[in-house]
């Protein structure tokens, strides 16, 4: 597991006034490091220090100190200093020992994690890595959050921006304030490039010390198993009565989750980003699962670029990380339109799919309500090599809903409310995919969780290799 | 209609189809409540019944026809499909959309679901159409049986004016006020001398009620019932009379058959009241002597008889504090609060309305009516205790759990986790009844009741009721209908905690943070964790609460805490079930169950601890220092805004666009659960042009 504080600018500006550093010819050697250790512990400085915790920040070290178990970082290159030679950089007054970056090894809750500050596309996919994004991030320095898993960040005093506002200013004349352009709520639900954000420093670290325990350490090691109080095969007895009568009216599938994950805890990613598809983890039984779920409150949880973009990447997490994953459809289609066409729905939809597809970890899905179309192939259905498949009473296997099938298939005709009483008789249930197999039993709501806690189990197991290749061709 | 009856219908059917694979969960736990008259198998009654409510009440008779093997008929509206009094009857019928006066006041549609289902009685229930004499009369014409009074008494106890007409007729003490419908409320209120109270003719359950100090507030309150009269009942016609000061609420429970036999079941101390509803009602009274009971149960009696009464009844008084008893007025229907009549008579009232409804006489005679035992009944509410002592919440249920494992509890209700508290309807939870041999007994159960209920998801009013029952005032008795207003004049405020009650609370949140944070560390069959040599085992923390900030030490031994909370020692010990909604632990040999509302990884906690949620923040040392750094985040100003206090429909706006209205002025009055609630401007400003949202 790899862990990125990454505060670039603001870090070396800490490091701009100087606290001359005498380097003395008579010490000896092991003075001389004992100097140098004392040195870069305290970084830029006591003002230095003082002036970040004004900004309402912590320093390096804090972080650090807060991230991970008392006692167990271990630092590496602690005396690596700049080597910039131009501008007066070169003076000794403008070298530190730990310049800019405090990396190391430690430990969160006993499990090992390193802290670094480097892009690293090579441990893409061999160990998760969560960058943290805790004071301004510009220039080619926001590719380091982004080559990770995860990009988390602080309200009010983070910001990622390729070009500043002052950039923008000249080249473009738009005017706009570092917030709006690259604060945390403009990544977090306008851009999609940060999946979560944190109240402030403290707030932050210790979340991400939450988040960690979710987390295998790397893709050799199987998802986290944790003591759980909660009894694996406990009745939900809400989620009977949560699907509403009317198959147009809202529900919150927030309630199901929580309902049948351990301890109702939920660890949301991307939660104010395309809110009409919800993913995050949760564990099952103390097992950690992925879990992606159609939100009927949001645009009817029909699917779109920015919601198929969101799952996939998700999904393929989870399928990386030996994760399980567990899919909640309550979908009506893909949402229509020009927007979505020009946008290239098509290709971003097939990431979706592609991803579901490709996945090997154990993957269970519940129908809740619609399962519509493509959009229902899509949603780990039992076609996409779905381990288990569930419908819940109250689910709709079909091409689309009784009114527009109607309206299609009956043009013209001045029956329709007739037909449509048929088709919804015929279709509107979970008859049809259930006697073709493509679901695999009907289950009573409240007993999902006990479902899943055994399949999981069952699961636990399973091992399926894709065809070799150097890697697969995902529709970018 | 016509096509909505169909897919209702149709729903219906897959709705059973859906369901058909587990039974009901029955949530009225009255199955273990003592009757002593039996379900005679041999007395033949009716084969079905339609309940005509909803709710806890709807599954309260129907409990009892189950043991007296009558089949049940449940209507409901749309929104109600899945309702648990839908699940437990026999048959349910769609009686039309959620707003009441189109589905349980919709008479031709409940008619048309008693002949569709062949039903041959009717039980009201309480409220909606229990006293409506046009809807005992629609039944009659189809011979279909009321159980209840006859219309002629429901028409007679049903209007206030003529009920008190009648009671003095029958030498029954009646309270002076104006015996006639209000045309010139001032002058009335004038001549009978303020305070007087304004309340609806035909109406009940303190809807449509005000009490007015002066002219001011006899014209505002005239205006004010006269629209909740309208909109609750249909009759906007209201009646003033004398307010007696430093009332008591009794009330006594009649019973009548159609024999002319009589009888009282003791009386309902119901003085613990907001907004003139009950909160906390027990049965018998501190206050009554043996002379008082029989005087006023005589009188009750007394009136039954004048009016040919049959059925249960409930006739209220008001007693002042020389034991003055007034007659207030008869309700001709089941009462909430009769639970507490059964626990201590051990009569199954709604089995007894049903024998009396098919003709059969009382098996009692008065003197067969004990007082055995105590019992006392707390109506949980979804709503909101800190403001004005309730102002309804709504949403889902997300857990819900009922104390009903330990002993001696009731609980009536008609909701289960996942249930909606909607706007539509009364936002009652469920009432909870304790008995016991003494009051002291049934107090207590009802304190561990309160603690041991779980209800997440909507805000309730569990907090004011713990605080109730434990307070001085009331264990000594010394109550009156002003109790709430009197001890708490600056309103509600939760649980006030003593400097012990706070190192409790802090030691426990200390204790359950160290207890999760040592389970995050394990984790099971995982090689790479590392293998740290010891545990941990003392712990440097700071706790904070309401603003104060407190160093705390913990150290572990087992699964107990040794807590030293501003050096301060306390032991808490508990199993420390993360997953529990509950908290039993045992503080310094005290046993006391907290619950646990939140917890999350930045260390805030939020307990249940007597009643009241506390938010608690658990700190290391580390992180507590740090904090001082953090920026604090300013919470937006929304003196500007005004926000409704609860989920309403608009009813009326008061200002124009351009007006300048000062601070208080009303700016329109929202109505909620059949209560109109005016919203007030937070400071003197100028209303902005704005669309005028629709009236309902």
């Amino acid at each position: 597991m790899m862990l990125a504080l990454q505060q670039s600018v603001a870090q070396s500006e800490l490091q701009q006034q100087s606290r001359r550093w005498y380097s003395v010819s008579h010490l000896s050697v092991q003075e001389r490091i004992d100097r140098k250790r004392n040195a870069a512990l305290i970084g830029g400085g006591q003002k230095r220090i003082d002036a970040q915790h004004k900004r309402g920040k912590l320093t390096a070290r804090e972080r650090v100190e807060l991230l991970l178990d008392k006692d167990s970082f271990v630092e590496c290159d602690m005396f690596v200093e700049h080597r910039c030679s131009d501008f007066g950089m070169e003076e000794d007054h403008n070298k530190f020992a730990g310049d800019s970056v405090v990396t190391g090894q430690g430990r969160i809750n006993g499990r090992l994690v390193y802290v670094f500050s480097q892009r690293n596309v090579m441990a893409s996919g061999v160990v998760p890595q969560i960058s943290l994004i805790m004071g301004p991030c510009a220039g080619g320095a926001v590719y380091s959050p982004a080559l990770t898993d995860f990009t988390f960040m602080v309200k009010d005093t983070s910001y990622l921006f390729i070009t500043g506002p002052d950039v923008v200013k000249s080249v473009t004349n738009e005017d706009v304030t570092q917030e709006e352009l690259g604060g945390a709520k403009t990544h977090t639900a306008v851009s999609g490039v940060a999946h979560r954000a944190f109240e402030n420093d403290i707030d932050a670290l210790l979340n991400l010390r939450n988040f960690f325990n979710f987390l295998p350490l790397s893709n050799q090691d199987p998802a986290p198993v944790t003591e759980c109080h909660d009894p694996s095969d406990r009745l939900v007895p809400g989620l009977d009565t949560i699907v509403p009568f009317e198959t147009t009216k809202a529900y919150d599938m927030l309630d199901i989750i929580q309902g049948i994950a351990d301890e109702r805890e939920f660890f949301e990613i991307m939660p104010n980003y395309a809110k009409n598809i919800v993913v995050g983890f949760a564990r099952m039984n103390g097992r950690t699962v992925g879990i992606v779920g159609n939100q009927p409150k949001v645009a009817s949880g029909c699917l779109d670029i920015n919601s198929s973009v969101k799952g996939a990447r998700f999904v393929r997490f989870c399928d990386a990380f030996n994760i399980p994953i567990l899919t909640f459809v309550d979908v009506p289609g893909f949402l229509p339109g020009t927007s979505q066409e020009y946008g290239g729905i098509i290709r971003h939809g097939a990431k979706l799919l592609f991803a579901f597809a490709e996945a090997t970890v154990p993957k269970i899905t519940i129908i809740t309500r619609k399962a519509y179309g493509g959009a229902y192939d899509v949603m780990s259905s039992k076609h996409l090599r779905g381990d288990v498949n569930y419908a819940w009473p109250s689910a709709e296997v079909a091409v689309m809903g009784a009114k527009g099938a109607v309206q299609i298939i009956f043009r013209g005709k001045s029956n329709q409310a007739e037909q449509e009483a048929e088709y919804v008789e015929k279709f509107a249930n979970p008859f049809p995919a259930a006697v073709r197999g493509f679901v695999d039993d009907i289950i009573v709501p409240s007993t999902t969780r006990k479902r899943i806690c055994r399949d999981l189990e069952v699961l636990a197991s399973k091992k399926q290799t894709n065809p070799w290749k150097k890697h697969a061709n995902i529709p970018l | 209609m016509a096509a909505y009856m169909i897919t209702s219908t149709l729903r219906r059917v897959l709705l059973v189809a859906k369901h058909a694979s587990f039974q009901s969960r029955c949530c009225v736990a009255s199955s273990r409540v003592q009757y002593s008259t039996v379900y005679d198998s041999n007395e033949k009654t009716f084969d079905k019944i339609l309940i005509a409510n909803r709710g806890e009440i709807a599954c309260r008779v129907m409990k009892t026809c189950k043991k007296m093997g009558i089949k049940t008929v449940a209507v409901h509206s749309d929104v109600d499909a899945s309702a648990v009094h839908v699940k437990m009857a026999d048959e349910a019928v769609c009686v039309g959309p959620a707003p009441t006066n189109k589905s349980y006041l919709n008479m031709d549609a409940i008619m048309d679901a008693i002949r569709k289902t062949g039903s041959q009685a009717v039980h009201p229930g309480y409220g909606f159409l229990s006293e409506n004499k046009e809807f005992a009369k629609r039944l009659a014409a189809e011979d279909v049986v009321f159980i209840g009074p006859d219309t002629h008494a429901i028409h007679a106890m049903g209007d206030k004016i003529e009920s008190k007409l009648l009671a003095k007729a029958a030498n029954v003490n009646v309270i002076p006020g104006f015996d006639g419908v209000v045309e010139d409320a001032v002058k009335i209120a004038g001549d009978i001398g303020y305070p007087v109270m304004i309340k609806a003719s035909a109406g009940g359950g303190g809807k449509g009620m005000r009490i007015a100090w002066n002219d001011d507030e006899t014209r505002e309150g005239f205006r004010l019932s006269s629209q909740e009269a309208a909109s609750s009942f249909g009759d906007d016609r209201l009646l003033i009379e004398k307010f007696v000061d430093n009332p008591r609420h009794i009330e006594i429970q009649v019973l009548a058959d159609k024999h002319g036999n009589a009888l009282w079941l003791n009386e309902r101390e119901c003085s613990i009241q907001r907004r003139n509803q009950k909160v906390v009602e027990e049965a018998p009274s501190t206050f009554l002597d043996p002379e008082t009971r029989r005087a006023m149960g005589e009188q009750a009696v007394q009136l039954a008889k004048a009016v040919q009464y049959s059925s249960a009844g409930t006739v209220e008084f008001l007693v002042d504090s020389n034991k003055n008893f007034y007659f207030l007025e008869m309700n001709t229907r089941l009462q909430v609060e009769h639970p507490i009549t059964e626990c201590i008579t051990g009569l199954d009232l709604v089995q007894q309305m049903i024998r009396v409804a098919k003709g059969f006489p009382l098996l009692h005679k008065q003197e067969d009516i004990p007082i055995n035992g105590w019992a006392i009944e707390s109506r949980v509410y979804a709503e909101d205790p800190y403001k004005s002592f309730g102002l309804p919440s709504i949403g889902r249920l997300s857990q819900y759990q009922e104390p009903i494992n330990l002993p001696k509890v009731r609980v009536d209700s008609g909701i289960q986790e996942g249930s909606d508290i909607s706007i539509y309807y009364d936002p009652m939870i469920s009432k909870l009844v304790t008995y016991g041999a003494t009051r002291a007994e049934a107090l207590q159960r009802m304190e561990a009741a309160l603690d041991n209920y779980v209800i997440r998801g909507v805000t309730h009013n569990i907090p004011l009721l713990r605080e109730i029952i434990t307070h001085p005032r009331f264990i000594s008795g010394d109550i009156t209908t002003n109790f709430l207003p009197e001890e708490y004049p600056e309103g509600f405020k939760g649980h006030q905690l003593t400097s012990e009650g706070r190192r409790e609370l802090v030691a426990t949140a200390a204790a359950l943070y160290v207890s999760a944070q040592l389970r995050s560390q394990r984790f099971l069959g995982n090689l790479r964790v590392s293998t740290t040599p010891q545990e941990q085992r003392q712990w440097e923390l700071c706790v904070e609460l309401e603003k104060g900030s407190h160093t705390v030490a913990v150290s572990r031994s087992g699964s107990t805490f040794t807590v030293e909370v501003d050096g301060v020692k306390v032991e808490v010990s508990g199993e420390w079930n993360l997953a529990s909604a509950l908290l039993p632990v045992t503080i310094n040999r005290t046993p006391r169950v907290l619950q646990c509302l939140s917890r999350d990884a930045g260390g805030d906690i939020t307990l249940q601890y007597l009643g009241t949620q506390f938010k608690v923040r658990v700190l290391s040392q580390l992180v507590s220092t740090l904090s001082a750094h953090m920026p604090e985040k300013v919470p937006e100003d929304t003196s500007s805004i005004l926000r409704s206090p609860m989920p309403g429909s608009v009813v009326a706006v008061s200002v124009k666009p351009g007006d300048v209205v000062a601070e208080g002025q009303e700016i329109c009055v929202i109505e909620a659960m059949k209560m109109q609630n005016s919203l007030i401007a937070a400071k003197a400003a100028k209303v902005r042009p704005m669309d005028t949202p629709p009236l309902h």
